[in-house]
Parts: C-alpha cells; sequence; structure tokens
C-alpha cells in the first residue's frame, strides 16, 4: 500500500465516522419540517411543529427553570470555586492533596452515584423534619446538587492559573504600597478572571445538559432534560425534532462566536507582541 | 494573601459545603447500604444483589463492548486528526465536539427513531429487498448508542496523546523496518497509552451507570445495573436500602476499572522514560 491510497483511505473513514456523529442529527433537523407525524417518510414541508413548540407550556417553562437554575448555581459555584482555590493554594501539600481528591469524587463518580447520593441525603433531611410538610425537593435540591456537581470543575479550571502566577508581582504590589487586599483585588484577580470566566461557562453547560443528577432530586419540578425525557416517554411528537434543530442551531452559533472572538483576541494579541518586539528593537 | 495562612480562611464555605455535600452523602450511602429500612445492620442488601447478577454482567459486558468499539473506531480519528496543520485541528476537533453540546437524551432519541421498525434505517433497506431487520429493544442498539454517545470522548484523549508523537518517531520506525502492523503495536500505541487509559474510562464509566440508553434502545428486556438503581429510588420496586447496595457494587466496580486503566497508564509512561 503506498502512501497515496492509505491516505486516501484514511480520509474516506474520517468522513466515515463524522457522518455516522452527523447523520442522526441531521435526520432530526430534516423531520422537523415533515407535515405529518411520520419519522420516516417526508410527506410535505411545513412548520408547524416549531409554531407548537413555542407554544408548548412545559417546554417553555422547563427551559425558564434551566436557565435560571443554570445562572444561580453557575454564580455560586464559581465565586465559592474561586475562593476554595485561593484558599487551598495557601495550605499544607497533605491538606490540599486530600481536599483534592475530595474534589475529584464528583467528577469521576458516575453521575448516577452523585444523584442517588445527594437524593438520600434530603430524604434523611426530610425525615428529621428540614423542609416542613412541602418536603425539601424542589428548587433547594436542584440548586444545591448543580452547585455541588460545579464547583470542583471551577477549583480544577482555576488552580493551575493562580499556581502559574508569579509570586513577585503580588510581592511587588506589596512593595509598592498596596495592602494585601488591594494587591489581591488588583493585581492577582485581573489576572485570573480569564480562568474564572472560562470556569463559569463551564458550569453554565454542565447545568443546563445535566440529567442524571437532577433526574433524581428534581422533585416535581422539570428541567429542560427533563422535560425532553418525559417527552421521548409519551407518544410521538415531532416537537422534539424542532426542539433539537433549534438547540443545534442555538449551539452551533455560540461556538462560531466564541470561536470568532478567540481568533480575534489571538490577533489582537500578536499585532500588540509584534508592536512591541519593533518597539523594543527600535529602542535598542 | 497569596500564601499567607489568613487567607486559608476563603476555602472554609467550600470545605463545609464538601463535607456536607460530598462526603456525608457517601457515607449515608454505605449506611444505607448496610441496614433495613428500619435502621439495623443487615447483609442482606449486598446479599440480595446475587438475584440480580445476570443484570451486573449484562452491563459489564456491553459497556465493555462499547469500550472496545470505541477504542477501535476511535485510534485511527485521533491519529488523523493529531498529523492535521495546526488551524485545520482546530476547526476539525470542533466538528468531533459539536455533538457532544447537543443534549444526549436528543441524540439517543434521534437512533430510536432511525432504529424503528418502520424507521429510516429499515425503510432505506426495504429498497433492496432487505428486511425489517428488528434493531430496536435489542443489545446491539444499545451498544450502538452507548459508541455513539460516547465516542468522542475517546477520540478526544487519543488526539491529545497523539499530538505528542513527533513525525520522525514514526519515521524512525520505517527507516528501521518497521511494516504497519509494528508501527502500530510497538510506536503508535504504546506512545498513547495514556490517552487510552482516559479514553477507557471516559467511555466505560458511563455506559456501565447509564439507565437512558438502555431504556430507550434496550426496551425492556436490557436492564442494566443503572436501571435497576433508578427502580429503587424512583420506580415501581422502592427500596432505597437495596439502591444503595446497589450504588456501594457499581461504585466498586467503576474504582476497579480506574485502578486498572491507571496502572496502565503508569506502566506504559515508564516504558516511554
Amino acid at each position: 500500500m503506498n502512501k497515496r491510497t492509505s491516505k486516501i483511505l484514511m480520509r474516506t473513514y474520517v468522513i466515515l465516522i463524522f457522518c455516522f456523529l452527523y447523520l442522526p442529527i441531521a435526520v432530526m433537523i430534516a423531520f422537523s419540517f415533515n407535515e405529518s407525524k411520520s419519522r420516516a417518510v417526508f410527506t410535505g414541508f411545513t412548520l408547524d411543529w416549531y409554531k407548537s413548540l413555542f407554544h408548548n407550556e412545559m417546554i417553555l417553562s422547563s427551559l425558564a427553570l434551566s436557565l435560571v437554575l443554570a445562572l444561580v448555581s453557575s454564580v455560586v459555584a464559581t465565586v465559592l470555586g474561586t475562593l476554595a482555590t485561593i484558599g487551598i493554594n495557601s495550605m499544607s501539600r497533605n491538606s490540599q492533596l486530600i481536599i483534592n481528591n475530595i474534589s475529584y469524587v464528583p467528577v469521576v463518580n458516575p453521575e448516577i452515584i452523585t444523584g442517588v447520593s445527594l437524593m438520600l441525603l434530603f430524604v434523611m433531611a426530610q425525615t428529621f423534619g428540614i423542609g416542613g410538610e412541602g418536603g425539601l425537593f424542589g428548587w433547594p435540591t436542584l440548586l444545591i446538587a448543580h452547585i455541588t456537581f460545579n464547583v470542583p470543575y471551577v477549583i480544577f479550571n482555576v488552580s493551575p492559573k493562580l499556581r502559574q502566577l508569579d509570586p513577585s508581582i503580588y510581592n511587588a504590589a506589596l512593595d509598592l504600597g498596596c495592602t494585601p487586599r488591594q494587591a489581591f483585588i488588583k493585581v492577582i484577580l485581573p489576572q485570573l478572571t480569564p480562568a474564572i470566566l472560562s470556569a463559569f461557562l463551564i458550569c453554565l453547560t454542565y447545568s443546563i445538559d445535566d440529567f442524571m443528577i437532577s433526574y433524581f432530586n428534581s422533585g416535581t419540578m422539570q428541567t429542560l432534560p427533563i422535560a425532553i425525557y418525559s417527552m421521548t416517554r409519551k407518544k410521538v411528537s415531532p416537537e422534539i425534532n424542532a426542539l433539537s434543530a433549534v438547540m443545534f442551531c442555538v449551539i452551533l452559533t455560540i461556538i462560531l462566536v466564541s470561536n470568532y472572538l478567540d481568533s480575534r483576541s489571538y490577533k489582537k494579541n500578536q499585532t500588540a507582541i509584534r508592536k512591541a518586539m519593533s518597539e523594543e528593537g527600535g529602542r535598542a | 494573601m497569596l500564601k499567607s495562612k489568613s487567607s486559608r480562611w476563603l476555602a472554609g464555605p467550600y470545605l463545609v459545603w464538601m463535607a456536607a455535600f460530598i462526603v456525608v452523602p457517601l457515607i449515608i450511602v454505605i449506611y444505607y447500604a448496610l441496614t433495613t429500612s428500619d435502621g439495623a445492620f443487615t447483609l442482606a442488601n449486598l446479599t440480595q444483589i446475587g438475584r440480580y447478577t445476570s443484570v451486573f454482567v449484562r452491563s459489564l459486558i456491553l459497556a465493555a463492548e462499547a469500550t472496545v468499539l470505541c477504542l477501535v473506531l476511535a485510534f485511527p480519528v485521533g491519529y488523523f486528526l493529531s498529523r492535521l496543520r495546526a488551524n485545520k485541528q482546530h476547526i476539525m476537533l470542533m466538528i468531533v465536539m459539536l455533538p457532544m453540546w447537543m443534549n444526549f437524551l436528543l441524540r439517543t432519541y434521534a437512533w430510536m427513531t432511525l432504529l424503528e421498525k418502520n424507521g429510516l434505517i429499515n425503510r432505506f433497506l426495504g429498497l433492496f429487498g432487505i428486511g425489517p431487520l428488528n434493531m430496536i429493544n435489542t443489545s446491539g442498539a444499545v451498544v450502538l448508542g452507548m459508541v455513539y454517545n460516547y465516542l468522542p470522548y475517546m477520540i478526544l484523549p487519543l488526539y491529545t496523546a497523539m499530538t505528542k508523537i513527533d513525525d520522525s518517531v514514526i519515521e524512525a520506525a520505517q527507516d528501521l523496518g518497521c511494516n504497519v502492523f509494528h508501527i502500530l503495536t510497538k510506536v503508535l500505541i504504546p506512545l498513547t497509552g495514556p490517552g487510552i487509559a482516559t479514553g477507557i474510562t471516559q467511555v466505560f464509566v458511563p455506559s456501565v451507570s447509564t439507565f437512558i440508553i438502555s431504556r430507550m434502545l434496550g426496551g425492556g428486556s436490557n436492564l442494566l445495573i443503572g436501571d435497576l438503581i433508578e427502580l429503587q429510588f424512583l420506580g415501581n420496586s422502592y427500596n432505597l436500602n437495596l439502591g444503595s447496595a446497589m450504588s456501594l457494587v457499581l461504585m466498586v466496580i467503576v474504582l476497579l476499572c480506574m485502578s486498572f486503566t491507571s496502572s496502565f497508564d503508569e506502566s506504559e509512561m515508564e516504558g516511554v522514560m
């Protein structure tokens, strides 16, 4: 086998895998425009399913819940996680190791275990009378669960950045008359901001996407993934196809925009570096 | 403040949170697994699991099948991606990751409609006079669902490990008389070791603990561990103690799997050094 044929074979193979990854999604999107409820025969073009999707009370309210839940839990998790990262960073090596290992538990444990273990905790709390007559399950349990699985991602995103920071910058700020608090807010925090922001975004996506852990801790409330699940259990409805199409477009837009911003800031950085270097050269 | 003792207190709220919502819940799982519903100590929950051996074996086999399939399918893709130019790599990675961002319920639902008795695939096969094949509600459909959902989790770590392999290493092997098979077994696979280990855990752990994929694609006859646990906690056979015992066993399985892959990971690393 010469190099060329193997290259062609390789390309064909990768294209086949990409087809495998995308065909199911493509079929769903195509059938979201199907007039009849059939999932196999295309009878005619319609936008009715989108119309009924946007009038579907269950979907809209679960979407609202998911968005609010994601936002609140991500904000709390980001604050909690960032503070924790700074605190952990100044501890002894051994305590760091222990805390990091425990923080890894929700990351590596199967999601179903995280879900049921939290559920058991809340069930137990209820038997002690916490939560009153209505019970605990619902908004508080969902919020606690989401914060719990989000915080470790914040810690593991921010702590490498914190360790990379040059401590002499902080010391310089102190030498120049900053109080420790000022030095932290004016010098350290701005350098951590990109890592904190990306951790926040990761939390948002995990929170919106989570099904397993929410499923066990939602009580009667429905987040968007739980609503999707109950839709797939009931009778066939092409609204799911329409929902998939909408979600796919939203995700694609977010990725393209963030990519565009990334590449723009990359270019900006490059020009800044080049400018700085030429100035440096001029001075020399 | 960066390294001072007073800043340790900043971790305080998280430590309380971690203790209350990570450590305590796991202790409660163990407590429930070892007690009756009245709170008396018992090992009956654990011994009862013996009745479900077939389900546990099925879960392990199907998850192992899915993991091996993912590894075989993903290996060439990871290699291909790692040999592209940097800017192309970026785009291709996006293409691999994009389906992962779709909610996995929707992705699994897509296969549900494709595999149906009068679904698109059977219609297509019908054009050639084949079928209709019985594809949905089989163990094959469950494995397919696992492979489809978790393939990117295998491609990404393989790709990351392979980007560190220099082209010249492969060329040197060729110059020294290796054929394609030997390059694969003596150079590529050992150097990709850590990536393979990560990929295996990232595919095996969610596969062995899923209950959605088996429920949507496997019908009622392909129960997995995840289904059993879900039935004990939210389903008809409500029994928190038995469910906890099952969760405990699942955790042990996952721990064993991870210690297996991490030992593999380390020995490979030593080989490289």
